[in-house]
């Protein structure tokens, strides 16, 4: 027999959003049980050595793994049983409508785990060479930047000596600090779009103050080497096509790519829930609740963001709204779906209930200094607000107060782009 | 003299521009959206400052290295100092998140603190 335990809520992952919605489940009198199948909480926090977290959640600037020990110092405070170096094999939903786990974990073997409500917290992985389908030989020294950072600061390993970094996003700029910093020569950083995806103090502190050359529109077009990488070649892009006649050659050993995340939704796929192609996580309603009722998902693993802070207010919130669930205060779905157009790559969450307090996050498809996100409900606009600042790598969030959602029908949001550059 | 930067304070990035006469005199920012970017400028250009983290092996059972980070800017020019000792420095445990490894760092003020609590 299969030992079996029951706790009204499981938390899948125990980094910055499983941790904080934890928290707040069991501090709320539920019992909740958070899995992770590393061996110590936090997540991909532990390996971002570097500081620039948790200003807005814990109100000082924190390091990733200061960031990751108070996050689970306030889980386990308020209650929340951590099961670490625990795998979830398998989730299904029961007759009874209760959910049931299949864990695996090297202490208590297999068991299942039985809850009420389950929170997806699983994080997003990176997007890898093969993502990409970069031209070129299959050498050592292709590391994704997280590869890379786990190797020097969780292992202490040099992943190489000469490094050039695909893709400006900001784990690869702060992993271009971090090889400097380690004494790794990093000869470039090549991206296709003519702006950086990073934010730009991080292009100032991680590139700038090394005078390491950032190379817009440009694209790797091969990579050289047969045993170890021994370089690459780059070329301007003219219309986003390779100009090969430009291209020139950076000689390195080491190639890192930081070109975006993909939340990981295999487990919730598995389940039955449905993902929404624009953000790779599950279609949620303003309750954060799935298409499966009683599961639901907040994070990386629901949309990719940019500050973790940010992932732990949604995680939060995502855990009241559970906890309201779970005392029947709610229902699961919603009266109206929410949709965006024009500039707006996505929204979260997609259906949302007339009445109810609502936080939408969105990502902008476009660079401006001067522009205006408004919401259309049956052929009117019932909110808008101007933004002098809005950039693709930053997200965009927008509280409703229940008396701005009176009504039912269709919402819209569209960024309209304004006269300023 | 005249130089552009740009202030790292906070996620939007002003683009600034400093103008001053000699030694730093009658030092003019502009482009700032607020307080802070002043701010920044004027350490910038008198006396750059960063905070610094990186990892020292330690001789955990369950992990090679320990992230550490000073607990205040380090004028630039000491930061490759620093990190060259960290790299030659090896961490007994246990040692708590918070607790000071290096003090006062080259009289910088800035102490070099454990970023993570390892105790076996």
């Amino acid at each position: 027999m299969i030992q079996e335990e029951t706790f009204d809520v499981t938390v899948i992952g125990a980094g910055a959003a499983g941790l904080a919605a934890a928290a707040v489940t069991a501090a709320a009198g539920k019992t909740t049980i958070v899995i992770d199948r590393e061996d110590r909480p936090g997540g991909i926090l532990r390996q971002c050595i570097h500081n620039g977290f948790g200003l807005r959640y814990f109100k000082e600037e924190l390091t990733g793994p200061e960031y990751a020990e108070q996050a689970a110092e306030k889980a386990e405070k308020a209650g929340a049983n951590l099961r670490l170096g625990a795998t979830v094999l398998d989730m299904k939903k029961e007759p009874d409508g209760t959910l049931l786990l299949l864990v695996l974990s090297p202490g208590d073997g297999v068991r299942k785990i039985r809850s009420l409500a389950v929170i997806l917290a699983m994080g997003c992985r990176e997007r890898n060479r093969g993502n990409l389908a970069i031209p070129g030989s299959r050498p050592a020294g292709v590391f994704t930047a997280g590869a890379a950072q786990k190797l020097l600061n969780m292992e202490g390993i040099l992943p190489g000596k000469k490094a050039v970094i695909v893709g400006s996003g900001d784990i690869g700029l702060i992993m271009a600090r971090r090889l400097r910093w380690s004494g790794i020569k990093v000869e470039a950083v090549v991206e296709i779009m003519p702006y950086p995806a990073g934010l730009t103090r991080n292009i100032v502190q991680c590139l700038n103050d090394f005078g390491i050359p950032l190379y817009l529109e440009h694209s790797v077009v091969n990579i050289l080497g047969r045993e170890r990488v021994e370089g690459v070649e780059v070329a301007p892009l003219k219309d986003g096509i390779p100009q090969t006649e430009r291209k020139f050659h950076i000689d390195c050993d080491t190639v890192l790519f930081s070109v975006g995340l993909i939340p990981e939704n295999e487990l919730s796929s598995s389940v039955g829930v449905a993902l929404n192609p624009s953000t790779g996580g599950p279609l949620v309603d303003s309750g954060y609740e799935t298409g499966v009722p009683g599961i639901f998902a907040a994070g990386n693993v629901l949309h990719v963001h940019d500050l973790v802070d940010f992932v732990s207010e949604e995680a939060e919130h995502a855990a009241q709204m559970v906890i309201r669930r779970l005392n029947g205060e709610t229902a699961p779905g919603g009266t109206f779906p929410v949709k965006v157009e024009s500039n707006l790559k996505y929204v979260v969450p997609n259906r949302c209930r007339n009445g109810q307090d609502t936080r939408f996050a969105f990502r902008s498809l476009i660079v401006t200094n001067d522009a205006e996100l408004e919401a259309e409900q049956n052929g009117k606009i019932i909110w808008k607000r101007h933004y002098n600042y809005i950039r693709p790598a930053e997200m965009i969030i927008v509280d409703l107060k229940a008396e701005q959602l009176k009504e039912e029908g269709e919402l819209t949001f569209r960024l309209k782009k304004g006269e300023k550059i | 003299m005249k130089k552009e930067l740009i202030c790292i304070r906070c996620p939007i990035g002003c683009r600034l521009s400093a103008e001053w006469k000699g030694d730093f005199e009658e030092l003019n920012i502009s482009g700032n959206r607020c307080p802070r970017g002043a701010e920044y400028a004027k350490q910038e250009l008198r006396d750059p400052r960063r905070i610094v983290t990186a990892v020292v092996p330690c001789n955990s059972v369950l992990q090679p290295c320990i992230p550490v980070r000073t607990d205040r800017e380090l004028p630039k020019h000491l930061i490759d100092r620093l990190l060259n000792i960290l790299y030659r420095s090896r961490v007994e445990i246990p040692v708590r998140k918070g607790d000071i490894f290096i003090e006062n760092f080259e009289n910088s003020n800035a102490n070099v603190i454990f970023s993570s609590t390892i105790t076996r």
